[in-house]
C-alpha cells in the first residue's frame, strides 16, 4: 500500500460532537457545586461504587500484575496501531463484515447516516456507546430524519430528560430515583401514570417501553469495548441485556469504534475482561459479554458494518507522553475516586469524557488550546492513577498538558517574576520579608486582588510569622 | 549523622515553626543539622502550573545546594515528591541529561521527615510528649507519591499523652492542590468543606499532617469557621517534650 504523509495528524473538528464545553471548567463547576441534589446524588453513588469496586479488587492477589499486563498490551497496540487495524480489517472482511474508515466525526456521522438510510429504516436502536456520543451521532441521524433510541437504562433516562450524560459508565449518575420517576412520567410514551420510584418498578417501565422498540427496529448502532485483530471479533460488555438484544435482533448492525480499541489476540481479552468489570461496576464479571465476528448466515444481523473512528486519536498518538491516554478502557474508575468530579459533577467538564480521564483526553483530542481549563481541573492528588486498571499516569499527563496550555498573561508574568526572585537568594529573602506585609490584608484577606481573592472566599490567610526560618537560623 | 535541612520555601517563609521543630527534633536525636543557605524553592509550583521551563533554574539551584550532602531531610511530602518525581524529568525535557542524573542522585538521598525517622534511623518513639487529642490527615503526595503509609501514625502512636483519633475519609484530598486553590477556588472550597466536617467529627483539638501547605489550607478553613481546632505540623508534635511545654502553644497556625 502506498502512503502519503500529509503533516501532523488533525484534531477533532469543531462544530460537531461533544468534546468541547461552552464555558471553562471553573465557571461550569460552579453550576454543579451549587446544586445540592447533584452533590448528594454523586456523593452517594461514587461512595457506593468505590466500596464495591475496592472489595472485588481486593479479592485478586494478582491485581497489580493484571494492571501491568493491561498497560503492556495497550502500549504494544499503540506502538503498532496501523498494522493491527489493517489486520482487523482483513479479518472482519473475511468474516462477512464491511469496514469503513472515518477520519473524523463528520465522516463517521455521514457514513452511519448513509448506511441507515440505505436500509430504509427511520429508526435505530442503540447500545450505550461513548464513541457515538463523542461524534454527536444522534443529532446527525436526527437531522437526516432518523430517530435514535438509547436502550441502556441510564442513557435512556438522559435521552428522555433531554439531558447530557455526566459519567462514562452511569450517564445518569447525577439523577436519583425520584427524579427518574418524574422524567419517565413526563417523557416515556405509554407509561403507567401510577409509577412509583421503586427501582424495580422504574426498570420494569423502561423494559416495557424498550421491548416493543427492540422487536420492531431493523437497524442497531453500537460501540465496542474491544476488537480482536487476529479473529475480527468485536466485543461489547454490559449489564442490562439491552446490548445483547441490539446486537442480535436487528437485520443490520453498525458498530462505531475508536481505533485504539483494537487488541492483538483473543487471549488478550483474558486480561481486560478481568480488569474492566472490577474497575467499573465493581462486579467480578459483567452480566453480559457479547462477541461476534462478521455475520453468521441465518443467525443474528445479516449485515455488519464496522466504522473505525480516528477523530483526533492519531494526534494523541503523536505525543509521546500524551499517548498513554489512549490505553483507556472507559471503566470510569478514575471518575469514581476523583474528589473534584465528585463535587463538580460530570457536566462541568463540557465533554462526553468527564473526570480525570476526560481532563487529559478531551484537550488532546481537540487540541489543548480549545480545552485549556481542563488540565487544571485537578489537585494532582493521584487517586486516579492508583485506580486506573491500565496504569495511565493521569497526574503526569495533566502536568504535561498544563505545560502546553495557553497561559493567562498576568499569571505568566507573575510566574516569571517568582522564578527570577527564587533564583536569587538575596532577593528571595527580601521578598520573604515583604510577604509579612500580608498582615495588612487582614486574616480574612479583604482587599486581596484576584486571583488571590479566590483563597479568601472560604479560608483565612495564614498569620505571618515574626521571622522567617532563615532569619532564626542565622541568629541561633 | 550530618543532615542537610531542605526547609521548603513555604515553611521558611510562612511556617518557620515547622522547620525549627524539625531542627530541634533531629538534634535531640543526636544528629547534626546544617542549612544550605543557597536553597530557595524546589520549583514544584512552576512545574505543576505549567511552567516547567522556568522551573529549570530552580532545579539546578536545588541540586547544586544539596549535592554536597549525604542525607537531605524535608518536613514536606509534597516537596520531596517533586524532587523525586519531577526534578530529573524537568532537566531531561530541557535536554540537560547531566543535570538529570545529578538530580536523581540527590533525590535518592532525600527523605521526607517520617521516612527518615522510621526508615533511615529506625525509630518510632522519638521521646515526644504532646497531651492533646490529635487527628492525622495523610496528605496526597506523602500518601500516593512517596507511599509513606502508616509511618506518621506509628510515630504519633508513640507520643506520650497524645490521644490519636482516626479521621474519617482520611485519604480524600483536602482540595488544596497548589494553584488549584485559586484557579478553581469554588471546587477547592467544596472539597475543604467535607474535610473540615470530618476533622470536626473526630472531636480533636489538633489536626496534623506532614505538609505545611495542606495544613495552611485546612487551617485556613478551620479558622474561618471559628472552629477552635488548630493545625500543627507533624514535626512540631514530634519535637514537643515535657520540658518544651506544648500547652497553649500554637506554633503552625493558619
Amino acid at each position: 500500500m502506498r502512503r502519503t504523509f500529509l503533516g501532523m495528524p488533525a484534531t477533532a473538528p469543531r462544530g460537531v460532537g461533544h468534546l468541547r464545553g461552552e464555558e471553562p471548567f471553573p465557571a461550569a463547576a460552579r453550576r454543579g457545586l451549587a446544586d445540592p441534589q447533584l452533590r448528594r446524588n454523586l456523593g452517594h453513588a461514587t461512595t457506593t461504587i468505590r466500596a464495591k469496586s475496592g472489595a472485588v479488587i481486593g479479592e485478586l492477589p494478582d491485581w497489580q500484575a493484571l494492571r501491568e499486563a493491561g498497560a503492556a498490551i495497550k502500549t504494544d497496540v499503540l506502538a503498532r496501531l496501523p498494522e493491527l487495524l489493517e489486520q482487523l480489517e482483513v479479518a472482519v472482511t473475511a468474516a462477512g463484515g464491511i469496514v469503513h474508515w472515518a477520519a473524523d466525526a463528520v465522516e463517521a456521522n455521514r457514513i452511519v447516516t448513509e448506511l441507515v438510510a440505505a436500509t430504509g429504516s427511520d429508526r435505530v436502536i442503540k447500545v450505550k456507546s461513548m464513541a457515538t456520543q463523542e461524534i454527536g451521532l444522534n443529532e446527525a441521524l436526527e437531522a437526516a430524519g432518523i430517530s435514535a433510541v438509547e436502550t441502556d437504562l441510564a442513557e435512556l433516562i438522559v435521552q428522555l430528560g433531554e439531558d447530557r450524560p455526566s459519567h462514562i459508565l452511569v450517564p445518569a449518575i447525577h439523577r436519583n430515583r425520584a427524579e427518574i420517576r418524574e422524567i419517565f412520567l413526563q417523557a416515556m410514551p405509554g407509561v403507567d401514570p401510577s409509577l412509583t420510584d421503586d427501582p424495580p418498578a422504574l426498570a420494569a417501565a423502561a423494559r416495557r417501553f424498550l421491548r416493543e422498540t427492540f422487536l420492531t427496529t431493523r437497524v442497531a448502532v453500537s460501540g465496542a469495548n474491544f476488537a480482536v485483530a487476529e479473529t475480527g471479533t468485536l466485543a461489547v460488555v454490559e449489564s442490562e441485556g439491552n446490548g445483547r438484544m441490539c446486537l442480535t435482533l436487528p437485520e443490520t448492525l453498525i458498530t462505531v469504534m475508536g481505533v485504539e480499541k483494537v487488541v492483538p489476540t483473543w487471549r488478550d481479552l483474558e486480561v481486560f475482561l478481568q480488569l474492566l468489570p472490577r474497575s467499573s461496576t465493581g462486579e467480578r464479571m459483567n452480566p453480559y459479554t457479547s462477541m461476534w465476528s462478521g455475520v453468521t448466515p441465518g443467525d443474528g444481523p445479516q449485515a455488519f458494518h464496522l466504522v473505525l473512528l480516528d477523530n483526533g486519536r492519531s494526534a494523541v498518538l503523536a505525543d509521546e507522553v500524551g499517548r498513554q491516554a489512549l490505553r483507556c478502557i472507559r471503566c470510569s474508575a478514575c471518575l469514581n475516586v476523583c474528589p473534584v468530579y465528585e463535587r463538580a459533577g460530570g457536566h462541568a467538564y463540557g465533554s462526553v469524557y468527564p473526570g480525570p480521564i476526560g481532563a487529559v483526553l478531551s484537550p488532546q483530542l481537540t487540541g489543548v488550546e480549545e480545552n485549556a481549563s481542563l488540565p487544571y481541573a485537578s489537585t494532582l492528588c493521584g487517586a486516579c492513577y492508583d485506580a486506573c486498571p491500565v496504569k495511565i499516569n493521569i497526574p503526569e499527563l495533566l502536568v504535561h498538558l498544563r505545560d502546553r496550555a495557553p497561559h493567562p498573561k498576568a499569571e505568566a508574568a507573575a510566574m516569571a517574576a517568582a522564578a527570577y526572585v527564587m533564583d536569587r537568594p538575596a532577593l528571595y529573602a527580601a521578598a520573604q520579608r515583604a510577604a509579612r506585609l500580608s498582615r495588612f490584608a487582614g486574616r480574612r484577606g479583604r482587599g486581596l486582588p484576584p486571583p488571590l481573592s479566590g483563597w479568601t472566599i472560604g479560608r483565612d490567610l495564614p498569620q505571618p510569622p515574626e521571622h522567617t526560618f532563615r532569619e532564626w537560623w542565622a541568629q541561633r | 549523622m550530618r543532615v542537610a535541612l531542605f526547609v521548603t520555601c513555604l515553611a521558611d517563609t510562612l511556617f518557620p515553626a515547622a522547620a525549627e521543630a524539625t531542627v530541634r527534633l533531629l538534634e535531640r536525636l543526636g544528629h547534626q543539622v546544617v542549612f544550605p543557605p543557597e536553597q530557595t524553592c524546589c520549583g514544584q509550583m512552576h512545574v505543576n502550573t505549567g511552567y516547567s521551563a522556568q522551573a529549570l533554574p530552580l532545579v539546578r539551584r536545588h541540586v547544586r545546594a544539596f549535592e554536597p550532602y549525604d542525607v537531605v531531610v524535608a518536613p514536606s511530602g509534597s516537596c520531596v515528591g517533586s524532587v523525586r518525581h519531577q526534578h530529573a524529568s524537568v532537566a531531561r525535557n530541557a535536554g540537560d541529561e547531566r543535570l538529570a542524573s545529578r538530580a536523581e542522585a540527590v533525590s535518592e538521598r532525600t527523605y521526607e521527615l517520617s521516612e527518615f525517622l522510621v526508615d533511615a534511623l529506625g525509630v518510632t518513639d522519638v521521646g515526644a510528649y504532646y497531651p492533646h487529642r490529635v487527628t492525622y490527615h495523610p496528605t496526597c503526595h506523602s500518601l500516593r507519591l512517596l507511599r509513606v503509609g502508616d509511618r506518621p501514625l506509628r510515630l504519633l502512636r508513640e507520643v506520650r499523652g497524645l490521644d490519636l483519633v482516626e479521621l474519617p475519609q482520611a485519604e480524600q484530598c483536602c482540595g488544596f492542590g497548589g494553584t488549584f486553590a485559586v484557579k478553581n477556588a469554588d471546587t477547592s472550597t467544596a472539597m475543604l468543606a467535607d474535610k473540615l466536617r470530618h476533622v470536626q467529627s473526630t472531636g480533636a483539638d489538633v489536626c496534623t499532617a506532614g505538609d505545611a501547605s495542606c495544613l495552611m489550607h485546612i487551617g485556613g478553613g478551620l479558622a474561618r469557621l471559628r472552629t477552635g481546632v488548630r493545625t500543627v505540623h507533624l514535626a512540631e508534635i514530634l519535637a514537643a517534650t515535657e520540658r518544651s511545654g506544648s500547652i497553649g502553644r500554637t506554633a503552625v497556625r493558619a
